[in-house]
């Protein structure tokens, strides 16, 4: 339980180690760069490297095209599962070789772009191709070319027609029109639903009229015009788009046969962006003639490593302390259980400056409270197996995945202990099962009680653990006053509510209303009656007199006070919101048993057992995820409202190390430090 | 008389279903609406934006939670059915009106408040976990209407 504490160390070394430094630092990975330098420092000076580093940005986002195009040409099946393996982890000797071989994997990835593109231009010839045949095809069955000239005498009118217009029609509205006509010759070529194709034959002087004749029942000239037989252009367009076709194959082919750089491209990839980073870093730090500085904040426990590698080149260290007016960057640190719901914390708000770090805390109650929502034994060991067989099966998925694995997996455990005091096995399953399968009806008696045969004890007791969080959360704001020895504060703020909260609970349990509650009746010897009934009288006086102590006037003062008392009702509905931990627990028992019930309906037959088994899985899955879900959503509200609104604010800044960042893989360390 | 209880009593069952089912249908629809709305955007927030469409969705759940032990409290599931008498029944239809009421109007309230919430994960990805606050806030009183419902229901004598 712990907010690593940071310092700020500055390097000033000399220029011509500037590349192997700041290349270690960034292996290293443990240095959030922060200049304190103005900008307006005569001596030093930053470089401009937007150029490099975009150049670098450029040749990473063509490298990781490449990988996808690969992906696309020579496609590796990835199973769902695939998003949890995370990186790879590569010898440093296999990183290097690829950055040897840098600019023949720069030609792999250009040819494997231009390809991509041939391909697509070779795609788009085809359509055109298509396209004409299409247009064409109603053509086909004209024996000479499209633009034919006719004879000395004759011409040729090709033409579309609205679609039903018949020979005759053609005929007639010639002989209409152009009465005294040398001779025409008409032919429908084809038809279809849209349009009438037709060629017509006519005298060459008496082109115009007939041409104008036709147009007035429609006539228009086709839009493309080819200087072949359609037959024959149909034949050889048909030939090109198997060529071409035959290309396409041949470039898919190239490119799967690259396919083999697909790894080195990764790498390739990452090299840049890391080297990107790089420059973007290079960027900001000030820099003289001979020498530059690089300043930022490293965790303490970090700093030996720092130095250690600063010793190795001429340079002055320097190692000071966190200002008070700066704000530094926040690193959780955690034992393994608590870690996990580092990502529960972050989801919040890292602490802020002063603010201890409350996550080993929370995560106890997390895991607690996230049990009674869910309090089905078989469920609980489900998520647990579940989280436990991934966590180790993928060892290298990405760290906040871990971490959610890690809480759930405890989450999953308290489940199967809550579970078991209810007795709840896939809700009622085993009383179903073998009351209706088996003929006489066992049951897994629960171990505490079910809640569902005395709800009222359990929401008591949900009560009861909401005061313990709440009297924690309260507990914490004291332990930070004591800490910055705030002694008024913690009086104040703190002893004062115990006082209140404590005699008020002391006064409500003998009370009539408990007791119906809680069907138990409770007597307290009469001291502590009126030990509680001082303790709410002197908390309710001191909260009033003290709260608005910061205020000068004695009558704002006082009605700061009332204010304040006024928080009791707050204090009232947070304890009650503790409830949902009976409704939640409630939710995921009922519908079990509703699942149950449904499932087995068919009686104590084949068809009947089959379908329990069907309703059994999809029911109990279902209900697993929608309650999980809500144990999720819930747990999480419980936290932040009311636990978090007791201490805690949160706004912290989280630790962003310059470091390598990859996208792929990891490079395995070789130079321990 | 007799058998107008169980009237009374099944009516109860199917108003805390029916009514609270119907919030949950309008609110999971209202999200719904706005998850794809993101998701024609950025397909990769598709987990997240479900989440947040299913939030709504308990409503429903609670009120077949009060359904379902209304049922067999008065035996209409397997067994024979229980002689209700008519206050008995009216007491059972009033202890699952909590439900069925807030259920409907909690519903179609999360619902909105999710659609909301799926905008601040359009917008601001990282902040999943205090946008799914804002819809579990307006679930709170689902929660408690449940609470109410299940004690009477389970408190009536029969």
């Amino acid at each position: 339980m712990a907010v690593l504490q940071m310092q700020r160390i500055s390097i000033c070394a000399l220029k011509k180690n500037r590349k192997a430094i700041l290349e270690k630092l960034q292996a290293l990975g443990v240095m959030e760069i922060n200049h304190i330098i103005d900008d307006g420092d005569e001596d030093f000076q930053k470089m401009d490297t937007t150029n490099a580093r975009m150049s670098f940005d450029k040749a990473a986002a063509s490298a990781d095209k490449a990988v996808e195009l690969l992906q696309v040409y020579a496609p590796v099946k990835q199973s769902m599962l695939a998003s949890l393996a995370g990186k790879e982890l590569v010898d440093e000797d296999r990183y290097r070789q690829v950055i040897d071989r840098k600019e023949e994997l720069q030609r792999v990835v250009s040819r494997i772009q231009t390809l991509d593109k041939e391909k697509a231009e070779q795609k788009a010839e085809i359509l055109k191709l298509t396209n004409s045949i299409e247009s064409l095809t109603p053509w086909l069955t004209l024996g000479v070319p499209m633009n034919y000239k006719g004879t000395a005498h004759t011409d040729m009118l090709l033409g579309v027609m609205p679609a039903g217009v018949s020979l005759e029609e053609v005929y007639s509205v010639l002989a209409e029109r152009v009465p005294d006509t040398g001779g025409v010759d008409a032919h429908i070529i084809s038809a279809d639903q849209d349009s009438t194709y037709v060629a017509v034959f006519c005298m060459r002087r008496e082109v115009a009229q007939v041409e104008e004749a036709l147009r007035g029942r429609g006539f228009a000239k086709p839009s493309q015009i080819w200087d072949k037989v359609p037959s024959q252009a149909v034949d050889n367009m048909r030939r090109e788009i198997a060529e071409r076709e035959d290309k396409i194959t041949q470039i898919e082919q190239d490119v799967v046969s690259l396919n083999v750089n697909k790894e080195d491209l990764c790498l390739l990839a990452d090299y840049y962006r890391v080297r990107a980073d790089k420059y973007a870093v290079l960027g900001q730090i000030p820099q003289s003639g001979r020498t530059f500085v690089i300043s930022g904040y490293v965790p303490k426990k970090y700093v030996p490593r720092v130095e250690k590698l600063a010793k190795q080149y001429d340079c002055v260290l320097d190692i000071e302390e966190v200002k008070e007016d700066e704000e530094a960057p926040v690193l959780l640190q955690n034992n393994g259980f608590a870690s996990g719901a580092e990502g529960v914390l972050a989801a919040f708000g890292l602490p802020g400056k002063g603010e201890i770090d409350p996550t080993s805390i929370m995560a106890v109650f997390y895991v607690f409270l996230f049990g009674m929502m869910l309090s089905d034994a078989a469920y609980g060991a489900i998520v647990s197996i579940a989280c436990g067989v991934l966590l180790i099966k993928f060892p290298r998925m990405g760290d906040g995945m871990k971490k959610a694995f890690q809480l759930f997996f405890w989450c999953g455990l308290s489940t199967l202990f809550w579970g078991i005091l209810f007795g709840g096995y896939f809700g009622d399953a085993v009383n179903v099962i073998s009351r209706v399968f088996l003929g006489h009806e066992v049951g897994i008696k629960a171990l505490w009680f079910a809640p569902l045969d005395d709800p009222m004890k359990l929401l008591v007791f949900s009560m009861l653990f909401g005061v313990i969080h709440l009297f924690t959360g309260l507990g914490l704001k004291g332990y930070m006053c004591l800490r910055d020895k705030k002694y008024m504060d913690f009086l104040c703020d703190v002893v004062l509510w115990y006082a209140l909260l404590c005699g008020l609970l002391i006064m409500l349990i003998p009370s009539e209303l408990f007791a119906s509650i809680a069907q138990m009746e409770i007597v307290f010897p009469p001291f502590v009656n009126t030990l509680g009934k001082a303790l709410a009288i002197i908390g309710a006086v001191g909260i009033v007199l003290m709260s608005g102590r910061s205020s000068k006037n004695f009558g704002l003062r006082i009605a700061l006070g009332a204010y304040d008392l006024y928080n009791v009702s707050g204090w009232l509905s947070d304890v009650l919101s503790y409830s949902r931990l009976l409704a939640l627990g409630l939710a995921t028992g009922v519908i079990a048993s509703v699942i149950n019930q449904m499932g087995s309906m068919g009686g104590k037959s084949v068809g009947g057992v089959i379908l329990f088994i069907a309703v059994f899985i999809f029911g109990h899955l279902f209900n697993l995820a929608i309650n999980l879900l809500g144990a999720y959503v819930h747990t999480n509200r419980l936290q932040f409202v009311e636990f978090f609104g007791k201490f805690y604010e949160g706004g912290g800044r989280e630790f962003n190390p310059f470091k390598a960042n990859t996208k792929y893989a990891d490079v395995k360390e070789e130079t321990k430090l | 008389m007799s058998q107008l209880g169980i009237v009374y009593a099944l009516l109860g069952a199917a108003t805390a279903v029916f009514l609270s089912g119907a919030g949950s249908a309008l609110g999971v629809g209202i999200a719904g609406q706005a998850a794809s709305g993101v998701m024609s955007e950025d397909p990769s927030k598709f987990a997240k934006v479900l989440i947040m469409q299913l939030l709504p969705g308990t409503q429903g759940l609670y009120g077949l939670i009060i359904g379902f032990v209304t049922l067999s409290k008065i035996g209409l599931l397997g067994g024979g059915v229980a002689d209700v008498s008519v206050q008995t029944g009216l007491l059972i239809l009033a202890a699952c009106l909590p439900i069925g009421i807030v259920g409907l109007i909690s519903g179609k309230s999360q619902g909105k408040t999710a659609a909301a919430a799926i905008g601040i994960i359009a917008k601001k990805p990282d902040q999943f976990g205090k946008a799914m606050l804002f819809p579990a806030m307006v679930e709170t009183y689902a929660i408690l209407a449940l609470l109410i419902s299940f004690l009477a229901v389970s408190a009536i004598q029969i």
